[in-house]
């Protein structure tokens, strides 16, 4: 009984540093994230012009949002990103997954590899949205010399005046700075499949059509699910890319959400309109998020009880 | 056939380095082309390299305010949300106390927050406290992603750690804290460097903050200052190629330097989580 106490006592002075841990760095993250995002909530409910100051700030409800789901240009961005997102991710799962599935069976190269998957996923995106601008640049643009010369496209091609040829671009670039992660994530996964599984099916006989599908896809399940709802998310968030890419342009065709939200903010200077934007991207977002937790969250509490 | 089937996974990596690299090699030979020949049908073998655009780079458009900038916003985020997030990762990865999964839950929405979610309320109250345009006016929003990073990635490798070192230590007498300070700190330095350059890069590429809160060329990042690159007559394409060279080098010099680490530092953080 006595000793009972004495753990107990013990384990009462380890929450209370735990709680002394963690509470500076909990403190930080909601000033600096948790606060401003209630500061978001509120802003979108009320009037609020820097163009204009002798407005004040009234309140309006829940009028920003109701102008959003009646502005044609919203719903354009929204579909734009719900598109890149689907079709990016989707490019990038299977060809990640392709070669994740090489990189596990190939031996030689290993450090070239891995320095050509980490080092566009390493650079700014703003210098990988420029590269791939000057890649494609109607003049001088490598990639449009080599699709000219096979003739996919004509001679001096201009990809970024038109409305769905500018999007090209846009997916190719971020293929090219993901796809390598997301391969490196499903590699780390493959590597953990224990090999005597596949010894295993070989001795019954199984082909490798059917050793894929029964061991590998199974078991390779979390590790997708993780790359998918990364990319998923990030994909939905973009931004750099597309705004030094193509700006947007030609006129709104390439406008994802985010930007809409930003030009409201910081060109239109329009903070309750903005503001409600933002809610309605953070919302999207979260529900999406939901998911995440749900699946990650799960197995690394579990991992500790 | 199982021939053909050896070679395809050789293939497709051959493909992978190639498709990888080019970019950044192209990259890399055009910003030392002459402008003259940059507007020519290319070629893919370099001819006269000149220097020329990075001079103008430096000389003209005194791009090191730029790296300035980012060196002292990059190193200040890492530097407050590395040492503030150790202790956080260890409570969460070490010690017993209620609430942990919820902490945990927490500090993962956040970092999966979209970033222009916070953009107008930071902006008005970094006006208000007169931050637009400064150093600590970035480094603050730089937080928000910074710290769930560290301290995800550090719970990750502070679980690594063998428990019974700790348990030896306290058993010997020393309490939780003297425990952390030398037996957990100094075996977790390669962990706090991994989080430290991980954090580094982050910091180093983030665009919207940036392009948000800062109002001059006085305070651009490098990311803004190449986004916001103009020419008088057309798109300087030399001078901006040799920016994101500049821009890149530092990047590429840490993934070349630590590699290893890097890539276990990712996946250990999304591939166990």
């Amino acid at each position: 009984m006595r000793r009972r106490e004495r753990r107990s006592g013990a384990e009462r002075r380890e929450a209370r540093l735990a709680w002394a841990f963690v509470l500076p760095a909990l403190g930080v993250v909601a000033l600096v994230a948790f606060v401003p995002l209630v500061g978001t909530f509120w802003e979108s409910l009320h009037l609020h012009d820097l163009r204009m100051p002798w407005l004040g700030r009234p309140f309006v409800g829940l009028a920003n949002y109701a102008e959003a789901l009646g502005d044609a240009r919203f719903w354009s961005a929204l579909a734009h990103t719900a598109a890149f997102t689907v079709v990016s991710v989707a490019i990038e799962l299977s060809l990640g997954l392709a070669l994740a599935l090489a990189l596990n069976a190939a031996y030689r190269g290993r450090g070239l590899v891995r320095l050509a998957v980490l080092l566009p996923w390493a650079i700014p995106t703003v210098v990988c949205a420029l590269l791939w601008r000057f890649m494609f640049d109607s003049e001088s643009g490598v990639a449009n010399a080599i699709l000219a010369a096979v003739g996919v496209v004509p001679r001096g091609f201009v990809w970024f005046i038109r409305p769905l040829a500018a999007w090209v671009p846009i997916v190719l670039a971020d293929v090219w700075k993901t796809t390598p992660f997301v391969a490196l994530l499903l590699l780390a996964g493959l590597q953990n499949i224990d090999p005597a599984l596949y010894e295993a099916a070989m001795m019954d006989g199984a082909r490798a059509g059917r050793r894929f599908t029964e061991i590998t896809l199974p078991l390779l399940q979390p590790a997708i699910l993780v790359a998918l709802i990364f990319r998923t998310l990030d994909a939905f968030r973009v931004f750099d890319l597309i705004y030094v890419l193509t700006g947007g342009g030609p006129g709104t065709s390439t406008e994802p959400i985010s930007l809409l939200t930003f030009n409201a903010l910081l060109q239109d200077l329009r903070f309750g309109y903005g503001s409600a934007l933002s809610m309605i991207v953070f919302l999207v977002t979260f529900l999406l998020a939901l998911g995440y937790i749900r699946v990650l969250g799960a197995s690394l509490t579990g991992e500790e009880r | 056939m199982r021939r053909a089937v050896r070679w395809v996974p050789a293939l497709a990596v051959a493909a992978l380095v190639v498709a990888g690299l080019f970019p950044i090699y192209w990259a890399a030979v055009s910003s030392v082309t002459p402008e003259s020949r940059l507007f020519q049908t290319p070629s893919l073998v370099p001819g006269r390299l000149v220097a020329d655009h990075y001079r103008a780079l430096f000389e003209q458009r005194n791009f090191w305010i730029p790296i300035r900038n980012s060196l002292v916003v990059a190193g200040a985020t890492t530097l407050f949300s590395v040492s503030v997030g150790a202790l956080c990762a260890y409570a969460l990865a070490r010690l017993r106390f209620r609430g942990k999964p919820l902490i945990l839950a927490f500090v993962l929405a956040v970092s999966m927050f979209p970033q222009i979610a916070i953009v107008s309320p930071l902006f008005i109250v970094l006006r208000r406290l007169h931050l637009i345009n400064t150093y600590p006016g970035l480094v603050l929003p730089y937080l928000t992603f910074a710290m769930p990073l560290t301290i995800w990635l550090l719970v990750g490798f502070f679980r690594q750690l063998p428990a019974e070192l700790e348990e030896a230590a306290m058993m010997d007498g020393a309490g939780r804290l003297r425990t952390f300070r030398e037996i957990i700190l100094p075996l977790s330095l390669p962990g706090l460097a991994t989080t430290a350059i991980l954090t580094f890069l982050y910091s180093w590429n983030e665009f919207l903050f940036a392009l948000s809160f800062t109002l001059g060329p006085e305070r651009y990042t490098v990311p803004v200052a190449i986004a916001l690159f103009r020419g008088q007559y057309q798109v300087p394409w030399g001078q901006i190629l040799a920016a994101a060279v500049v821009a890149t080098a530092p990047v590429a010099l840490l993934v070349l330097a630590f590699q290893r680490r890097i890539v276990q530092g990712l996946t250990a953080g999304a591939v166990k989580g």
